[in-house]
């Protein structure tokens, strides 16, 4: 199958207001697995995401990707972000937006917008406006709206931050499904719980460093760098500063 | 007291009287100035979004601008387009002066940096909402713009009243280029103008009563519209 896979992170570095967010970042996404993005707050996961999805620019290094289709890479992804925005129009209108900017249209536009929105169990508030809808119901939306773009890679931003177990699992659910449908997953989180529950690959960062890359078994079995065991067994990373640089 | 007392007599029976003459004017009033919204309109609102949304030299000074000339005086502007407009002017040949189209190009000038400036913080406000999610969705920068107007729709009917505010209390600027001519260019402002001078000070009262119930019907039932409007699709 075609796809934009692999994507090639070389040396990039990110700066913002004066100062290195991120850090000399070589890493390289393949097809297949789940990634989750582990990392206490500023660690730089969320900017990652952006320069990975291209909505950043690395002030050094490069990024690449180097599947067959990679010539075109913003049509083959989506991103789903940690506060979702709703545009003022209504559940279906919004989860049409995206797919009329790719130029789908007509028939298939509105087959695509109704298998999303039955996807994420949003199918009966399709006329409801988007922006009167619950917290949990929104992020469902977002789903909803990358569902029907069917990306090959999809990047999440914390996507059930502070939402409660029960819209958390449904949540998970439809990430499930993207993964069944053969959709790349890369996101982030704090959960190390849904981490556990929904990686296959585990990426540990620290201001704006990649300190570990490995599979989640053995992240969190047997964490090699001394701030992921840290992390893992619940400590506060702030007063740890080894990697002074 | 008593003078106001007699305005609203005189706006009473000027009303209750269904004066041919008092309709003309409030319906010329009223034609020119939403004419003159529609126009400034279209051209006010793409400006605002597009100074919100594209990075060009000389953007900062162009906001400066729209801002400053929102308090462009009347008499000036009118000046300007009765000298454009005059035969002596470079749109002499159109014979626009002292007609109602020239009335309708004055206040279109006024009233754009008003709608431009007003829409431009709008969709900037709107635009650091949306910008991530946009980009992401692939929108290009034009139908971004066209985005943002859409949703931006209910915050910018309020620039739109405001260009409308203005338009229909303008009178420097008609006075000029349209003469007060009775049957002809004669609207809500001028006629009171004209009534001040003569020293029918009720009779200009009166119409000036009629002229901000006008006002405040037309904004009492955009107002509506945008409440019942924005229930239906927050």
């Amino acid at each position: 199958m075609s796809d934009i896979l692999p994507l090639e992170l070389d040396n990039v570095s990110f700066e913002g207001g004066g100062k290195r967010l991120i850090k000399d970042l070589s890493l390289t996404f393949k097809a297949g697995p789940r990634t989750v993005i582990l990392g206490p707050n500023g660690a730089g996961k969320s900017l990652l995401l952006r320069l990975c999805h291209g909505l950043l620019k690395p002030s050094a290094g490069k990024v690449q990707w180097q599947g067959e289709l990679g010539s075109d890479p913003a049509a083959h992804q989506a991103m789903v972000f940690q506060r979702p925005v709703m545009l003022r129009r209504t559940v279906a209108a919004n989860a049409a937006y995206a797919l009329s900017l790719r130029g789908i249209s007509g028939p298939e536009r509105r087959q695509r917008v109704a298998d999303a929105l039955k996807r994420t169990g949003l199918g009966r508030l399709a006329d409801q406006p988007a922006r009167v809808l619950s917290f949990g119901e929104q992020q469902k939306l977002a789903l909803a709206r990358a569902w029907a773009l069917r990306p090959k890679v999809l990047f999440l931003d914390e996507p059930t931050a502070s939402l409660d177990p029960a819209a958390t699992h449904a949540i998970e659910e439809v990430i499930d499904a993207f993964h069944a449908a053969g959709t790349r997953i890369i996101m982030t989180t704090h959960d190390l719980g849904q981490a556990k529950r929904i990686g296959d690959d585990v990426i540990f960062m620290h201001r704006g460093r990649l300190l570990e890359f490995s599979t989640a078994e053995k992240f969190f079995e047997a964490p090699e760098n001394e701030l992921a065991r840290a992390f893992i067994a619940g400590d506060l990373l702030w007063w740890k500063r080894p990697d002074r640089h | 007291m008593n003078d106001f007392s007699s305005a609203l007599g005189a706006a009473v029976s000027l009303l209750l009287a269904g004066d041919a003459a008092l309709g003309e004017i409030v319906g010329l009033s009223l034609r020119i100035s939403l004419g003159a919204v529609f126009v400034a309109t279209l051209i006010g609102m793409p400006l605002g979004a597009a100074t919100a949304l594209y990075r060009f030299p000389g953007r900062k000074a162009l906001v400066v601008l729209l801002n400053a000339l929102m308090g462009l005086p009347p008499v000036v502007v009118g000046l300007v387009v009765y000298l454009m407009l005059s035969r002596m002017g470079p749109f002499g040949v159109l014979g626009l002066l002292f007609s109602p189209a020239a009335m309708v190009i004055a206040q279109t000038i006024l009233i754009i940096p008003i709608i431009a400036a007003l829409s431009r913080q709008i969709i900037e406000d709107l635009w650091r909402e949306y910008e991530e999610q946009l980009r992401s969705f692939g929108a290009s920068p034009g139908r971004s713009m066209l985005t943002l107007l859409w949703d931006g729709r209910f915050s910018l009917s309020t620039a739109v009243l405001a260009g409308f505010g203005r338009a229909s209390a303008e009178v420097g600027a008609v006075m000029i280029v349209g003469g007060n001519i009775d049957h002809v260019t004669r609207v809500m402002t001028t006629a009171i103008a004209l009534e001040v001078s003569k020293g029918d000070l009720a009779l200009a009262l009166g119409l000036g009563i009629i002229l901000i119930t006008l006002s405040l019907a037309i904004n009492g039932a955009a107002f509506a519209l945008k409440e019942m409007a924005e229930r239906r699709h927050a």
